[in-house]
Order: structure tokens, then sequence, then C-alpha cells
């Protein structure tokens, strides 16, 4: 059943470009694909280790600005005497770069703040974003600061020397966001659903305890800060080099609370979460626009997003789920790192 | 008359030893200056009036509260100023007094859990997903199995840790322990809130833990159990001990009954604040 369902889903998304030729919704679709990228992200850190990270969009941010400024080179003059200057690399070179950079800033702010817990978190995370994008704005030297960067390169595949071909269109665009997405959820896939994964449930369900059986806090809120940032920074690079413009707006808390939605409605700590609450949330603005007006909109949006959150407090994916077992019974053998979320009653009788 | 047969003679060589340790909690003296070794393959048992300080000895031995004062030592590591994950992958596992088990996650997880310090694959090989992460996995889940099968919870394997009864979850804490292969168990209080009879079968399951070469430090109310599984008795009040010996002589001893005042530790099982 499931995997019918998975080949459904795969069968669908590999054949949008084909059978949808409105290039406007294919545009919306890669943009929420970047973004539920990113929300998938957030959910390994909010959803799996329990940390509510809301400075999430500074590890989006950085991956596009590192690999923007990486594929269109840059000059600082640094000190009357030294300056530092970087060629043009290749996209899929900056691209990288962007990840690894956003990673480093996940380990950094993991190292820092997960001695700090709780709200003191959210506090930190949200500093650091802010600091991030005032640097954007103020550094004006390297980002272009409010001016933009812009005249970012796209994408170019190929074998080098021999055939290159440079990505403009909307179609290829789109298959390299499914595939990054496709990527990316293997990742976090293969993380949840090992002991790795356990190891990070086990820290949000009852710390004491999983330290008292030699779990190292530490050690795995950080590295799922490091990953989940790598992959925030991915999305990023995306970003940049499909939309080809970026200004130190992307730094906005806005998209930190879009991802935070996108992955409470969806269903935290769930793997296919973020997934749906990201298409939920990424289309539905637009679907709306196409017949109200702008304030209507907000207050559908707004209802929509309080209707669910106070009818599904787990979020769409386990209510689903939970509907399917209470019907059809139980699904093929449950991924073990999901069910902490799949029985939302006993977890009210604690 | 002693439920757990002592095989062996006992080879007396400390494993823990507890020197000089003093725990203050502002001006409120929870432990002061205790001195005590538990030595392969006892069964001590610490006991003492409510707020006597027992639970505060397992924090600092577990590196769950700092000492004021003192060292703490096991096998010859000093374990004061060890964080508690560094605490256990020495081999010294405790359970908590208040129960505490992963309430959303199943039996077999709360135990695949517990198994953590068995596994060695890397974050690295596991994304990577080489064939020994999967072999591991494989491993892990038949020592699960092995020690649901060892506490008697195996039915129990697919339902939530936090829906068990109540005795159950007490073994479930126990058996999450045992996952994580100690050679020291801390256990705080393991039979509070059971009947006779699930009092009478833990006490069983404590000798079988025993010989599987498992030291044990124990923290009891329960005078029957205490009586009955220990080889040598640990009594604090105030914080501070009182007396030390085995069990008959404990019983004897006048200063130990004038702390218990009318709680009898001779009796049934202490009564609770
Ligand atoms: N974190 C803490 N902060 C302040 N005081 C504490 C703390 N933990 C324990 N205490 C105090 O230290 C004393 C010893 O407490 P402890 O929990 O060790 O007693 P206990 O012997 O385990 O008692 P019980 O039999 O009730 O479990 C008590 O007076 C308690 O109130
Ligand atoms: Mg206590």
């Amino acid at each position: 059943m499931k995997t019918a369902l998975l080949c459904l889903w795969l069968a669908v998304l590999l054949t949008v470009p084909l059978w949808l030729t409105d290039l406007y919704f294919l545009h919306i679709l890669i943009t929420t694909g970047i973004f539920t990228i990113a929300a998938m992200s957030l959910n390994l850190l909010l959803g799996f280790t329990g940390q509510l990270s809301l400075g999430h969009v500074a590890f989006f941010g950085i991956g596009a600005y590192t690999s923007a400024l990486l594929s269109l080179g840059f000059d600082l003059q640094l000190t009357e005497s030294y300056r530092f200057a970087v060629a043009p690399k290749p996209v899929w070179l900056a691209f990288l770069a962007g990840i690894v950079v956003a990673g480093f800033f996940g380990w950094v702010i993991g190292r820092i703040s997960f001695k700090v817990r709780g709200a003191y978190f959210v506090i930190v995370t949200i500093s650091f974003a802010e600091v991030v994008r005032l640097v954007a704005l103020n550094w004006v030297d390297l980002t272009e600061g409010p001016m933009a960067l812009s005249a970012i390169p796209p994408f170019t595949f190929g074998i080098p020397g021999l055939w290159e071909e440079t990505i403009y269109k909307k179609q290829p665009n789109y298959y390299l966001v499914l595939g990054v997405a496709i990527l990316s959820y293997l990742v976090i896939r293969r993380l949840v659903l090992s002991r790795v994964g356990r190891a990070m449930i086990a820290l949000r369900e009852n710390e004491p305890l999983a330290t008292s059986v030699g779990i190292d806090v530490t050690r795995y809120l950080i590295l799922a800060a490091v990953v989940s940032a790598a992959i925030a920074g991915a999305a990023g690079g995306l970003y940049a080099h499909y939309v080809r413009i970026i200004d130190p707006d992307i730094f906005l808390f806005i998209y930190t609370v879009t991802m935070v939605i996108m992955v409470i409605t969806g269903g935290k700590g769930t793997l296919a979460g973020p997934i749906v609450g990201g298409l939920i949330f990424g289309i539905l603005p637009v679907v709306l626009r196409s017949f109200a007006g702008p304030e209507i909109q907000w207050i559908i949006y707004g209802a929509f997003m309080i209707l669910i959150v106070f009818f599904l407090p787990d979020g769409i994916v386990p209510a689903i789920r939970s509907w399917w077992e209470g019907r059809v019974g139980p699904l093929a053998e449950p991924e073990p790192a999901e069910l902490s979320n799949a029985r939302p009653a006993e977890r009210q009788a604690e | 008359m002693s439920a757990i047969p002592n095989t062996a003679a006992p080879v007396l060589e400390p494993v823990l030893e507890i020197e000089h340790v003093a725990v203050h909690f502002g001006g409120l003296v929870a432990v002061a200056d205790m001195n005590f070794a538990v030595h392969e393959g006892e069964v001590v048992s610490l006991i003492g009036p409510n707020g006597a300080g027992k639970t505060t000895a397992f924090n600092v031995i577990t590196g769950f509260l700092r000492p004021t004062k003192g060292r703490i030592r096991y096998r010859g590591t000093v374990l004061t100023g060890l964080r508690p994950h560094e605490v256990a992958d020495l081999g010294v596992v405790r359970t908590f007094q208040k129960t505490s088990v992963f309430d959303t996650n199943t039996v077999f997880e709360n135990i695949l859990i517990g198994l953590h310090r068995r596994g060695r694959c890397t974050a690295w090989e596991t994304l990577l997903g080489l064939p020994r992460v999967r072999a591991e996995e494989k491993r892990l889940r038949e020592e699960a199995v092995e020690i649901l099968e060892f506490v008697g919870i195996a039915r129990r394997a697919s339902e939530l840790g936090g829906a068990l009864p109540y005795g159950e979850q007490r073994l479930l804490e126990v058996a999450v322990a045992l996952a994580a292969r100690p050679s020291l168990l801390l256990l705080d209080e393991p039979v509070s809130g059971m009947n006779p009879a699930e009092t009478s079968s833990f006490m069983r399951l404590l000798a079988r833990i025993r010989a599987r070469n498992i030291t044990v430090l124990l923290v009891e109310h329960d005078m029957r159990m205490v009586m009955g599984v220990s080889d040598r008795v640990v009594v604090l009040n105030h914080g501070k001990i009182i007396a030390e010996g085995p069990p008959a002589a404990i019983q004897q001893n006048p200063e130990v009954i004038r702390a218990y005042l009318g709680h009898g530790v001779r009796g049934e099982g202490a009564k609770r604040a």
C-alpha cells in the first residue's frame, strides 16, 4: 500500500512539467519546492530533536549569498594593502560551498546555543538571523547591500570542455529542485530511521533518561543542527541561482515563520509532514491571489492555518495516519521514528 | 534465608569509591562527607528516611550533579566532573526514582534507545547506508528481544512505554538501563508502587541480574526487599552515614532504629511520607 502510494507520488512529481504547461504555475511549484526543502531541514531540528530554531532562514540566506557570491566572484579591499579577490567559480562548486558554509554556521550556532536551551535557544537563533541580515545589508562592498546581487548565473550542466548546458528554462529547474528535494528527503530519512535518529528522538522525549544510557546531548543536537543548516543552505543556493537576484530581505523573519508553519501544519517529527505542509502553504497564497483581494487573502490564509492547528494539533500527516489506521488497520510496519507522533491520544495522557 | 544465593566468595575489590563527598544546595546540606565503597559483584543498599540524601547521592555518582566537595572513582577513573553520558560510557547506569521511560515510544524502541552504547556506526556511515549499518541494526534488534525476554516484558514489545501498567513501566526502566550494558547498576526505589507479588518477582529478577556479574547499588524503602537481597546496607540520615554493615546487624542497630523512629526497619516496608 505504502509503496503504491509512493510510486504514485513520484510519478505525479516527475511528470508535472509534461502536463503543466502554464509556466507561471511551474514557477510557483519551483519556489514551493525550494521552501519545502527548507521546511524539511527545519523539521530535523524542530520535529526530531525538539529544538525551536526561529532563525532558520539565516542558513537559507547564507547558502544563497555564499553560492551567489562565489559564482559571481568578488573583489574586496580589506585593508590599505590587502585585497581579497575571488574569481567567479562554476555554479555547482559555488552551490556546494554554500552548503558547506551554511553547515559550518549550523555547527557554530549549535555549539553556542545548545548550552543555552529552550527559550534562550530561540532568542539566540532569532538574533543570529538578524545579525546576518544586517551584515548582508551593510557590507555593501561584498553584498551590494540593498542594491541586491543581480545577474547571478544559473546552473550549468554538462561535461567541462565537451558539452555544457545552462539552464534558464523552468522545466530543467523544476527537475533540479525535485532532485535536491528527493536527495534531502533521503538524507533526513536515513538519519532519522537509524540509531542516530533514535538518539535525537530520545533527547526530545526524555533528556535525563537519554543521557543516563549514554547518549551525548551536545553531539546529537549539533549533528542535527549541521545537517539541518546544510540542507537549508542547499535550498538557499537553489533559490539564488533560480531567481538570480537576491537582497538582504531574504533573511526576513517572515520566511522562518513560513517554514515553521509548513512544518507544524504538516506534522512535525514526521517525514512527510513538511512536504505536505510545504505544498499547501506554498501553493495556497497563489490560489488565493487569483480570486481574493490582498487583505482577504491573508485573512483566509490565517484562518486556514488556525483551523489546522486547532483541529489537528499534531498536523495533517499524523491525523491522516490515525484516520487511516482507524479504518483500514495499521500501515505496514510503522516507521519507528514517526511512531511517537502517530498516537496523539496516549500522548495527552502523560 | 537470603533470597539471593551468594555464589562465589566475595572478592573484596572496591569498584565504586565515594570519598568525602558533600552536596550543598545553598544552605541545605543534602549529603555531608559521605564515604563508602561498593565492591565487585556486591548488592549494596543505600537506605534512609525521606530526604536523607539517597537520590542526591545517585545524582552525584552519575554526573547529574556536581559534588560540592569530594571525589568519586569507578574502577580507578574519577567520575567527578564527567557528564551523565560519559559516566554511562564507563558502565555506570542508573534508574530514576520517579518513573521515567520514553512514553511515546514503543517498549521495543525504548530498549533500542537504551542500546545506544552498543552501536558503533558513525553518522557518516549511517548517511551512506553502508552494509555494516544494516548489520548493526539487526544485531541491536536481536539484543533488544533478548533483553525484553530477560526482564519478562517481551509480549509488550509493541505497546507504548507510557501506556504500560505501572509495575511493568518500572520493569521497562530497568530493561532500558540493562540495555546500556552496565557493570554497575544503580536502582532508585525500583519496587516503589509495586504490589507484593510484583516485588517478589523483581527480587528474583535482581538475582538474575546479579548472576550476570552486574554490581548493584540499590536505594529502597521496602525493607523486606532490602534485607532479602543486600550483601551490605549503608544507612543515611540527614546526609550522613550513620551505619554500615550486613543486613542482620543493621536491623539491630539502635541508631538506625532511632532514625526510622516508628517507620520500622524490620517491618513490611517503611511507610512513605
Ligand atoms: N535540586 C535540588 N535543589 C535543592 N534541594 C534539593 C535538590 N535535590 C534534593 N534536594 C534536597 O536535598 C535533600 C535530600 O534529597 P534526596 O532527594 O536526595 O532525598 P532521598 O533520600 O532520595 O529521599 P526520598 O526517600 O524521599 O527519595 C532533601 O532535603 C531535598 O529537599
Ligand atoms: Mg530519593
